[in-house]
């Protein structure tokens, strides 16, 4: 046993991505199974590893732990990611519940049908650039410091991150109303925040899944 | 001002249940103002009082807080509610999104097409019985205590009796092989906070109704 965080899902973003993010961004090492096929699943839900019979499931502190959210709070507290105070942590949860709103709809652009697809995307940039960003830029210009809450890094910042760049892959410009968020200094605080993981290679290689991947996902019924 | 927390949402359950169950336990009164048409939505829009233009939001200790799950875990932590640590919060958690995901496919049965409610109300009564409720019996089961964690009360009991009772409004019998859950859902109901909620005339809010559904379709979509 080697006493890092291990973590089962498929090989790919989904609802263990915001996870990832967190352990890295805290500089925790960790180890990855990967649920490739139905069987692999079926014998995880068999041993009795999953409470809900479900991934993600991240084995942690001598627990198995399900429900991403359940995870990324117990991540989050643990590694000084969730404020400081019962109020900071208000402000960090309605900001990442928002973010988390924006990431679905993001990421099921995939599962679309092919003639929603157009639909879909218009959506998702009217609510990115006209719900959701709008609100983070004026964080930032109201308080005009580094980090979304409490003058240090949290879990606000490392998931809007996330989603930032997720968007950036949909639309390139998404963006262009948004200097504050673009700040290259504030990306690269956050840079020098992941520098401290020693795992940089998953973060290097993070990449979208491709067509081929989603079809066997919805074959096998893994989500 | 009354100090008291204003939930601003529609009349119903919706996504403002467990934020209602959560105060009423906490023996904390409340106030509503319910978005009854699209009007009263976009008011509070243009006030500039939503921060992702959506309801719920609970007006509470000088925050106007949105996102169900931000408002529920401040509420839960300030009122004591959410266990003594972080191994205790860990377990209430991973229950609560269990219980959650559970809520939402009850709920969203009256939201489906007529062709596809008996294919759900299928779906949803197999995941009730053979994916939520006997982890929730197991749990009860391995301890023998009276709650599900840290031998106190907390959320996770709150919301637990929540979803029992809606799943119990959608099968009467759903609880039939689950003796903990059942003796769960007495000793439970019987806290004098809770009782009170589920007293006639309080602010608990009775299941949708299908004549209703067009009606919130209109205000939200």
């Amino acid at each position: 046993m080697s006493g890092k965080p291990k973590l089962h899902y498929f090989n790919g973003r989904g609802r263990m991505e915001p996870i990832r993010w967190l352990l890295a961004a805290a500089g925790v090492e960790f180890e990855e199974s990967f649920v490739e096929k139905k069987d692999d699943l079926t014998k995880l839900q068999k041993d009795g590893s999953l409470l809900f019979q479900q991934v993600p499931m991240v084995e942690i502190d001598g627990m198995k732990m399900v429900q991403s959210r359940a995870i990324a709070n117990y991540i989050a507290t643990k590694y000084n990611l969730y404020g400081k105070d019962l109020k900071e942590r208000a402000l960090i949860d309605m900001y990442v519940e928002g973010m988390f709103d924006l990431n679905e709809q993001l990421m099921s652009y995939n599962f679309q049908p092919a003639d929603k697809k157009e639909q879909h995307f218009a959506n998702v940039v009217d609510k990115a650039t006209n719900r959701y960003f709008p609100v983070f830029e004026k964080v930032l210009k109201d308080h005009g410091q580094d980090f979304l809450v409490g003058n240090q890094l949290s879990r606000a910042d490392v998931h809007l991150l996330d989603t930032i760049l997720m968007a950036e892959e949909f639309k390139p410009d998404i963006l262009a109303k948004f200097p504050l968020l673009q700040v290259n200094e504030w990306r690269v605080l956050m840079d020098n925040a992941l520098e401290r993981t020693t795992d940089l290679n998953w973060l290097r290689n993070r990449g979208e899944w491709e067509g081929e991947e989603r079809s066997d996902i919805q074959n096998n019924q893994i989500c």
